[in-house]
């Protein structure tokens, strides 16, 4: 860490450093765009993890994450514009594409406009919304946004603020699609796009030329929610995010603040925590391939999957009472002990999956017209998926390792035996593969955790000190966990008090989203179905 | 075997014998046109709950179980429901058109309907170009569906109806090579004389190999022209929300629903025509005593065994098969299934010249 501190104090005099669980690094935004450039280039920052804006009262601006994706190594740079009036930072967006649409959500909620962002729609809010409501000056009258029925006439302008040399800033105004490309819409409500999700895109006969997504039909402000809410209360909102992935997402929010907290957690937590864990991820990867073959027309799939993945659903609610959103992790252990018979249910589990995705390939793998359909569609460089900040199975079927659980484990993972699944080929049948392989990992991971949540009978399903009232100290945190469909982080900020200052979610279902586009474009109609299906994004994930 | 032309030749005479020539003519027409109407609506219902609980079974389920015994009401429910809905009136399309493409798509598929050898002498339209008739007449119905697409001013029902006619009129070429070979080895286009000529053998047996060919080019084309899994791409729900008939309502899209299935119960009773020998029972030479036994069974339900057994092979293609794209729909017919089934043209005429079949 020191290493790099006297790197980047060497490309960027001015820079200020914080110690904390990542280098943290202060910089201005005149400096800002010269030290991106380096340290993506120079240091080899490739991944950038997420972009958090932050109102800090006397300034706003950006917390920026960033992981080596050679060397795994992390790093945190702090922007802040003093301007509050009218904040402008420099983007980033040409050196890492997710900040494409990451830069787009904190304008949507900040006011802060990007140089040389190529698009600077809103990403959620509605365009005639009223003043950016995640800023701590928000004023939420509900006559200055009163609910609107009609639709919204300008959703295809959009504007780009560029500078010149000598610093000069000019916004150009223009619209997102031509007068002469035929735009087709997908949704908000279509078949195939697996919740409110809109996508326009522009066709030339059967190829599609560009896919611009709408998000925030389900957009629920769950980030300006937790800022007053307590942190236990915070815990029910990420049940709600990705459901596919609804104990990852908690797991990852405990986890940060027994992180801030400093809290010791017994094993046995750990062990029952990792076991839903994968549990949820054998059902979601279920879930993705019995959708895809649906979205593909072979329905029959579908059931079949929905068959092993209602026998998941019944283990959950056996422990837990609850099927899609559990409430079962709570800070510093899980809400109640284990029913007598989960151990034996999974174990019933792991013992009849091998043959039913033996049955799955038999249907739908080895099948002509799927292979025809998926191999070659959607093909995807590992350097764009990097870019992209596409993780989690998309990822990896690019030949991108991003398995959190194998370079930052948390839970028992470290204890545990499995393979990170890696495909080159980048295609949708890779993604695809990815997930099928996975399905068997879970398998083998779930064996193993029977076999230590049998040892652990007995032991304490709570950390012994959980404060009442939990209150973190200042500070700030970053905490990330492999869900289902990539990585997902938290960010909490405190200030001391019983509500957290800020807390982000980033998730992986908004950096798909944002990359639908390079993933489609140039492909035929049907082939956009096939290839978000085999992204697998879930749309509250992206909205939150 | 019981020959239906008794019963049809004694109703004409009882008419004739009080009534003049043209009142009886009139009066059959008729009678005909209701019982055909009655048997296709009964024959829809039937096939809409035949593919629900296959498909159920398929998918370990249990289908339709609540209305009647095992769900056997629940057709006649869903067509009640259909009858009652509104028609939707919609701004801003072309309103003659947009009713007239549904019933475009009906007549094409009933005019069909009425050339199916049902039973030993029960045929409603038969002549001796009977085959060439009958597909001549359904191929109006690719016309009905671009109506449908064009008039409805919606992107989802035009690129629905362009990518139908591109796979209608396709398919519609495999679909005659096929039936042409078959034409080749009876040496008649007459649809009785066809099923005649599988008196003692059907012509998948007699033709072999290039009989085989083509009632597998027949089948996989056959397909294709009813839109149906894997080539239901003019619907392509995942897609398109429904293609082509996406607005309509009530009985309108009642009409596309019904002559979906319909089209299902054509196509597998053509197939059972030329492949099957239609209404004919399973004979085979030398085997008197077997042969005699066979002949008990009613022509009919010989006909409608054949026509539910080919349908059922169907419907295990669509819902085990995912759907293919437009251009692999496209490659499949013009690059395989055509110069294919032209070389199967010419094998069978091959195979009748030097007398190769039995």
């Amino acid at each position: 860490m020191v290493n790099l501190q006297e790197k980047i104090a060497s490309l960027c005099p001015s820079a200020t450093f914080e110690e904390g669980e990542y280098l943290l690094v202060n910089v201005d935004d005149k400096e800002w765009r010269s030290l991106a450039e380096k340290l993506k280039e120079e240091l080899g920052f490739d991944y950038l993890v997420s972009v958090t804006g932050v109102d800090w009262k006397e300034t706003i601006g950006c917390m920026y994450y960033f992981t080596s994706t050679a060397t795994q190594e992390k790093l945190s740079v702090k922007v802040a514009a003093s301007d509050r009036e009218n904040p402008m930072l420099h983007s980033v967006s040409d050196l890492w594409k997710v900040a494409l649409i990451q830069e787009r959500e904190v304008f949507d909620f900040y006011g802060i406009v990007f140089i040389g962002h190529p698009d600077m729609r809103r990403l959620f809010m509605r365009t005639d919304w009223v003043g950016y409501p995640l800023r701590k000056d928000y004023d939420d009258n509900p006559e200055l946004n009163p609910i609107r029925l009609e639709a919204e006439e300008n959703e295809d302008d959009s504007f780009t603020v560029v500078e010149d040399e000598a610093g000069n800033r000019t916004k150009k105004e223009y619209k997102i699609f031509g007068e002469d490309e035929y735009v087709v819409n997908f949704g908000p409500q279509h078949p195939s796009t697996h919740g409110v999700m809109r996508l326009r895109c522009a066709v030339d006969g059967e190829t599609i030329n560009k896919v611009v997504p709408v998000c925030g039909y389900i957009h629920r402000g769950i980030e300006k929610m937790c800022e007053s809410k307590s942190y236990p209360q915070t815990l029910f909102f990420t049940d709600r995010m990705d459901y596919m992935s609804s104990f990852q997402n908690r797991h990852c929010l405990c986890l940060c603040i027994e992180k801030a907290l400093g809290l010791e957690i017994p094993h046995r937590v750990k062990v029952i925590r990792t076991m839903f864990d994968e549990l949820m991820r054998l059902s979601s990867h279920l879930l993705s391939f019995g959708c895809m073959a649906m979205d593909m027309g072979a329905t029959t799939a579908f059931v079949y999957a929905f068959r092993e993945r209602e026998q998941i659903m019944d283990i959950f609610e056996k422990t837990t009472g609850g099927r899609m959103s559990q409430h079962y992790c709570v800070i510093g252990g899980v809400a109640a002990d284990i029913h007598p018979d989960l151990i034996k249910d999974v174990r019933e589990l792991c013992a009849i999956m091998p043959e039913r995705v033996k049955e799955y390939h038999t249907l739908v793998t080895g099948n002509v017209i799927f292979r025809n359909r998926t191999i070659g569609v959607g093909v995807v460089s590992k350097d764009d998926v990097i870019s992209y900040g596409t993780s989690g199975p998309n990822g990896r079927a690019s030949g991108w390792s991003c398995d959190v659980r194998k370079h930052a484990p948390y839970g028992v993972y470290d204890e545990l035996n499995f393979d990170e699944i890696i495909y080159n080929e980048g295609d949708s049948f890779a993604r695809y593969m990815v997930r099928m392989d996975e399905v068997m990992q879970c398998v083998n991971m779930l064996e193993q955790l029977c076999d230590m949540l049998e040892k652990e009978e007995g032991n304490e399903i709570a950390a012994p000190k959980v404060p009442k009232m939990v209150k973190l100290p200042a500070g700030h945190w970053f905490q990330e966990v492999e869900a289902s469909r990539g990585a997902f982080g938290v960010y909490i900020e405190s200030d001391g008090g019983k509500n957290p200052y800020r807390m982000h979610f980033n998730s992986p279902g908004l950096n798909h989203i944002g990359a639908v586009d390079k993933y489609c474009a140039g492909y035929k109609i049907a082939d956009l179905i096939t290839i978000s299906a085999s992204m697998d994004y879930v749309i509250p994930d992206i909205d939150r | 075997m019981f020959d239906f032309s008794i019963v049809t030749s004694w109703v004409h005479n009882l008419l004739m014998s009080f009534m003049p020539g043209w009142l009886t003519t009139t009066i059959e027409c008729v009678l005909i046109g209701v019982a055909l109407l009655l048997v296709y609506a009964l024959l829809a219902l039937f096939y809409i709950f035949y593919e629900r609980k296959l498909c159920a079974w398929m998918q370990c389920r249990l289908g339709p179980m609540r209305v009647g015994p095992w769900g056997l009401l629940q057709v006649f429910a869903d067509m009640f429901k259909i009858l009652i809905k509104e028609l939707i009136r919609l701004e801003n399309i072309d309103r003659f058109l947009f009713a007239l493409a549904p019933y475009l798509v009906i007549i094409a598929s009933m005019l069909t309907f009425a050339c199916l050898p049902w039973g030993n002498g029960l045929q409603i339209i038969d002549f001796n170009i009977g085959v060439f008739f009958m597909v001549a007449a359904s191929s109006i119905g690719v016309l009905g569906i671009l109506l449908a697409g064009w008039s409805s001013n919606n992107k989802y029902t035009l690129i629905g109806a362009m990518r139908s006619g591109a796979q209608m009129v396709s398919y519609e070429l495999s679909v005659g090579l096929s039936i042409l070979t078959i034409v080749v080895l009876a040496g008649t286009m007459s649809i009785s004389g066809l099923v005649e000529a599988q008196r003692d053998g059907w012509f998948l047996f007699k033709g072999h190999i290039p009989a085989f060919i083509a009632f597998v080019i027949y089948l996989i084309a056959a397909n294709a022209e009813t839109n149906r899994g894997p080539f239901d791409m003019p619907e392509a729900e995942h897609e398109l929300t429904a293609g082509y008939h996406t607005e309509y309502s009530g009985i309108h899209f009642g009409f596309y629903y019904l002559a979906e299935y319909l089209n299902l119960f054509i196509v597998s009773g053509i197939a059972s025509l030329l492949f099957l020998g239609g209404w004919m029972p399973l004979h085979v030479p030398g085997w008197e005593g077997f042969n005699a036994v066979m002949d008990y069974i009613p022509s009919v339900v010989w006909f409608l065994a054949k026509a539910f057994f080919i349908s059922f092979v169907l419907i295990w293609f669509r819902w085990s098969f995912p759907r293919v794209r437009i251009d692999q729909m496209l490659k499949l017919e013009w690059k395989y299934l055509m110069p294919i089934g032209l070389f199967n043209l010419i094998l069978m005429t091959l195979v009748v010249m030097y007398d190769l079949h039995f």
